[in-house]
């Protein structure tokens, strides 16, 4: 199990008292196990780019809500954009495929004159 | 590989705060993570991330300066990325619409449909392509992970992969099914599955690598007087004899009985560290106490004493 201990080990740089702020405003959010947070990789990586973007791209923690909200929403988008590319590669035939692809192209170059 | 002052764009007599400052700069235009699916802005930031980690050590950019070592050889290993996580099933933990919405809702296909429908020009040839990795989390009960276990994980799409958990499974290892993940393009191979497993705690047994800890509760006279007792095992009960004279803390090895052998790993041993329990003492026990003067009498706090 991943715990507190260990994911202040495993990233430099982290404070416990951040790691906690972060848990309690819902920034990051780990599953309780008997009383204690368990970890999931997602977690981990959460946390590390949370104190990356707080520390090296300087969004402060007031602005960081902000930046994560659309973060996660990018993020589900680009789920959706993925799923929607797999159903179309086991559902829609090659050809029509590229015809889609050919009207997208000739949308996208309209919409530029 | 590139000069890293070049590469940070900084003359070679930049001061630190000068380093730190064009780092940040690009940091904060390339970061992959902001950027995910642009490839562009990845390798630049690799290779930013690369000459700030000899630049921002003054001792290692005086051993670059002097020729000690050179650019390369210094690229830092990618860190986990917070994009790969987000951009496959387990990403839904963050998900705005909350963790457990799968599928797809009317207003997800209008949005799509009407504004970003971009990346399906990615179809726009007869390449062959790998399908994408695909992670996903499954939580399993702790004698699966120690045993070996198949258990089914059902899809967001529906789709149900039967996941072969190994023995000796650890907690947070990711297993990967070859084939099982997002479909390849044009006829080419689909990607794997990664799942990530995460194993519940047990109400008694403790992982301890190979072996198993067990804290086992015996009565008075099974401790004073030994004898036969049933022990659970992660593969069943097993009878073990308790020495006479046991006490609280001892701990007896059942050898072989701990994690089944498994990647060349020999079985470990179960251990069990007796617990006396008196539950309710009754009267026989308390009169016999009452007159009981101990050959040995025992101080058992003797640990505590703070010592002068």
């Amino acid at each position: 199990m991943i715990g507190v201990d260990v994911v202040i080990a495993r990233i430099s740089g982290l404070k416990r008292q951040d790691l906690e702020r972060w848990i309690s405003n819902a920034w990051v959010r780990p599953d309780k196990s008997a009383g204690d947070y368990a970890f999931r990789e997602i977690d981990v990586a959460r946390a590390r780019l949370i104190l990356e973007m707080r520390d090296e791209i300087e969004i402060n923690e007031d602005a960081l809500p902000v930046v994560l909200s659309l973060l996660d929403q990018l993020y589900d988008l680009r789920r959706q954009m993925r799923d929607l590319n797999n159903a179309f590669m086991q559902v829609v035939p090659s050809d029509a495929r590229k015809e889609l692809a050919a009207h997208l192209t000739m949308h996208s170059s309209r919409a530029q004159i | 590989m590139a000069d890293p002052y070049t590469t940070l764009g900084v003359p070679r007599d930049a001061s630190q705060d000068a380093i730190r400052d064009a780092y940040r700069k690009s940091a904060k235009q390339h970061h992959p993570d902001l950027n995910p699916g642009n490839a562009k802005a990845e390798e630049t930031f690799k290779a930013v991330s690369a000459a700030n980690s000899i630049l921002s050590d003054p001792e290692k950019r005086g051993k670059f300066d002097r020729g000690e070592i050179d650019a390369s050889g210094q690229e830092q290993a990618p860190g986990e990325s917070y994009r790969d996580h987000a951009e496959g099933e387990s990403g839904r933990r963050y998900s705005r619409t909350g963790p457990q919405s799968g599928g797809w809702s009317d207003a997800d296909f209008g949005d799509i449909f009407n504004s970003v429908f971009g990346e399906g020009r990615q179809t726009d040839d007869d390449r062959q392509s790998h399908g994408r990795d695909e992670r996903y989390a499954l939580s399993i009960a702790f004698l699966d992970a120690v045993n070996g276990a198949t258990r089914r994980l059902t899809l967001p799409d529906g789709r149900t992969l039967d996941v072969k958990i190994p023995p000796g499974t650890t907690d947070g290892q990711t297993l990967r099914l070859r084939g099982l993940g997002g479909p390849g393009r044009n006829g080419g191979p689909a990607g794997d599955a990664l799942i990530e497993v995460h194993v519940a705690e047990h109400r008694h047994f403790r992982r301890d690598g190979q072996d198993i800890r067990l804290a086992l509760p015996v009565s008075l006279s099974e401790a004073v007087l030994g004898g036969s007792i049933e022990v659970p095992t992660p593969g069943g009960p097993v009878s073990m004899r308790v020495p006479p004279r046991a006490d609280s803390r001892t701990e007896l090895r059942l050898r072989g009985r701990g994690v089944p052998a498994h990647d060349g790993l020999a079985a470990g041993d179960l251990y069990a560290k007796l617990n006396v329990v008196l539950g309710a003492p009754d009267e026989a026990l308390e009169e016999f106490l009452r007159n009981w003067k101990p050959k040995n009498a025992i101080d058992p706090r003797l640990d505590m004493r703070e010592q002068p």
